[in-house]
């Protein structure tokens, strides 16, 4: 009894808290730990693939720091990483499965780049980093947490991409004719991977001029 | 009314703490615009030279002022109908055409640039004074003002300011507003109907580069080139007009007489290679025609020799400058997707020149090093 009022924390304390919040902030993967760029770029020319690339990110960052946290007290050191690879990548498998079985284009539209999620450094590097050290239950906010704020910039550039490269959102046109009549064209460097990683380098110096805490000396 | 006395009158509203502190910056540029500063150094020792940015800015600007009103001379003498007018005629058409144009973007990127300056609070720099001419002289005439525009606030904001500012950048600013357009809006930068300010249905032409990569000939002859009465960007097109920039640049040292050199060489060596080759019909024309065709001699002498982005040392010069007429000429005629090469082969370069300039000191100290080993 009494080790279990030791042991009890709130669900949602403010610690449990940060680990889900932080990532949108101070500690996002992108933009701080500079993780998971190339998928960035290479998923963002549109906004759909985008938005299904962090939702399965997500995921698999979801429950593989929930199942190797679940673990964590019985995998030898020495053998972790190759347990931690068994998870992600069935985790992987599992949500390519899913996306081909019920969006079949969007999955098309990703190709190789879903099973390349198993490569993205968030992932394998959430659970060395936290998942290992930590219990389920903030674990689970961890990854959900991490994957919302990769996902997050995800979003922000295919948003920009699409809405410039092409002048539609989701796919819809949303520039209007007469635009195009009085000479806008779309920004065609807009559909170039290297345009992508400009505007990553643009979110992170809107971050930092917000957060002193960030910039380096 | 003295303007001395009314500029020291208005001057404590742009200090520190007076009405008008966020345009300290803008005040400081107009005066010293209008008087010489009479600031000293306030420690350390300093040797000064009287050659100082503004007036190394202003020659670079005098130099491009030949092909500039050939340019806009062109402009008019391109219309369907130019060859009818008198040359004057024809400037001054060109001259309405292309100020727009200039005024575009040297408004943008002034703006931008006193804007940074204020934040960073420094000095505004004359380095927008050269790219904002350059700009205008390697796009089209037809080039949507709205695209210079945007042209020139990414390239100041992104290849400058993030870098730190004039002296920082490590692409020249003017090439990186092409390369934006170059690949943002490809249709209006390359094609045949651009290079004419009149939009006359039925009149269009290729340059003389396209032409060459369709069919290994051009319609252009070589003394067209050498005039510049061939379309193509708007200060591109003369290649005496340049050479007389040359020859003031050179003559006043502004610009390195080495890198226009090697320039010119690897472009001729690389094209008498292909000559040996001469697998297809564009790869047998004569070496020395790239030379004067498209923007080889306009980058040459006035992108390829930006003081901040070429190399630094002397031998590195001449392979940075070997290098982008090298590249140039390999990319015109390997690369169909590309009919001029110039723009990649400067950009490439100068994002090689650090590293040219490393092993050139780096060698040099390796020499040094000997020859003490040896004399002990």
């Amino acid at each position: 009894m009494s080790k279990n009022i030791e042991e009890k924390e709130p669900l949602f304390s403010a610690k449990n808290m940060a680990s889900l919040t932080n990532p949108f902030n101070k500690n996002n993967p992108v933009l701080v730990q500079i993780l998971g760029i190339c998928s960035a770029l290479a998923v963002t020319v549109q906004l759909k693939p985008a938005v299904v690339m962090a939702l399965s990110v997500t995921v698999v960052t979801a429950f593989s720091n929930l199942i190797m946290s679940l673990m964590r007290n019985s995998i030898p050191a020495r053998i972790r990483i190759i347990v931690q690879l068994v998870v992600i990548a069935t985790l992987v498998i599992l949500v390519d499965q899913f996306l081909k079985a019920f969006v079949y284009d969007v999955s098309v539209q990703l190709s190789v780049y879903v099973g390349l999620i198993i490569t993205n450094c968030i992932i394998m590097g959430r659970v060395e980093a936290f998942a290992l050290a930590n219990k389920p239950w903030p674990s689970l906010l961890d990854g959900i947490g991490n994957g919302l704020g990769y996902g997050m910039i995800l979003v922000i550039i295919g948003f920009v991409r699409e809405l410039f490269g092409s002048g539609c959102l989701w796919g819809y046109k949303v520039i209007p004719e007469w635009c195009y009549e009085h000479g806008y064209v779309n920004n065609g460097l807009m559909l170039f991977p290297p345009m992508a990683l400009i505007l990553v380098g643009f979110i992170i110096w809107i971050q930092r001029s917000r957060n002193k805490d960030l910039q380096e000396k | 009314m003295d303007l001395r006395k009314y500029v020291d009158k208005i001057k404590p509203a742009f200090e520190e703490g007076g009405k008008f502190a966020a345009l300290h910056s803008t005040f400081d540029a107009f005066e010293t615009f209008l008087y010489v500063p009479n600031t000293r150094t306030s420690k350390g020792s300093h040797v000064r030279d009287c050659n100082d940015l503004k007036r190394v800015m202003i020659i670079m600007v005098l130099a491009l002022m030949p092909a500039l009103i050939f340019g806009m001379f062109n402009v008019g003498y391109q219309r369907i109908d130019g060859p009818e007018y008198t040359i004057l005629q024809n400037f001054w058409y060109g001259f309405l055409k292309v100020l727009p144009i200039i005024i575009v973007s040297y408004v943008v990127g002034l703006s931008i640039e006193f804007a940074s300056s204020q934040i960073r609070k420094e000095e505004v720099n004359e380095g927008f004074l050269v790219t904002g001419m350059l700009i205008p002289m390697i796009v089209p005439v037809g080039t949507p003002l709205w695209m210079v525009a945007l042209a020139t606030a990414f390239s100041v904001v992104v290849c400058k300011e993030v870098f730190g500012g004039t002296g920082m950048n490590i692409f020249n600013p003017a090439l990186v507003a092409r390369a934006f357009i170059f690949f943002s809006y490809t249709a209006s930068i390359s094609g045949e109907n651009v290079w004419f300010a009149d939009n006359v249905d039925g009149h269009s032409g290729a340059t003389a580069l396209s032409q060459w990569a369709d069919t290994g000939a051009t319609q252009y002859s070589v003394c067209d080139a050498l005039i510049g009465t061939i379309p193509g960007c708007i200060g591109e097109t003369s290649t005496i007009a340049i050479l007389l920039g040359a020859l003031l640049l050179v003559a006043t040292g502004v610009a390195s007489w080495r890198i226009m050199l090697s320039v010119f060489a690897g472009g001729l060596a690389m094209g008498l290679v292909f000559n040996a080759i001469g697998a297809n019909a564009y790869m047998q024309v004569p070496a020395w025609q790239h030379l004067i065709y498209g923007g080889f001699a306009f980058g040459a002498v006035f992108m390829a020799t930006d003081p901040v982005t070429a190399a630094q040392t002397n031998t590195g010069k001449w392979i940075y400058g070997f290098m982008i007429g090298v590249l140039a000429v390999l990319i015109r005629l390997v690369n169909p997707g590309y009919p001029e090469g110039m723009m990649m082969a400067i950009l490439f370069m100068n994002g090689i020149a650090p590293l040219i300039d490393h092993y050139v000191v780096d060698a040099n100290i390796r020499r040094r090093n000997k020859r003490v080993k040896l004399a002990k």
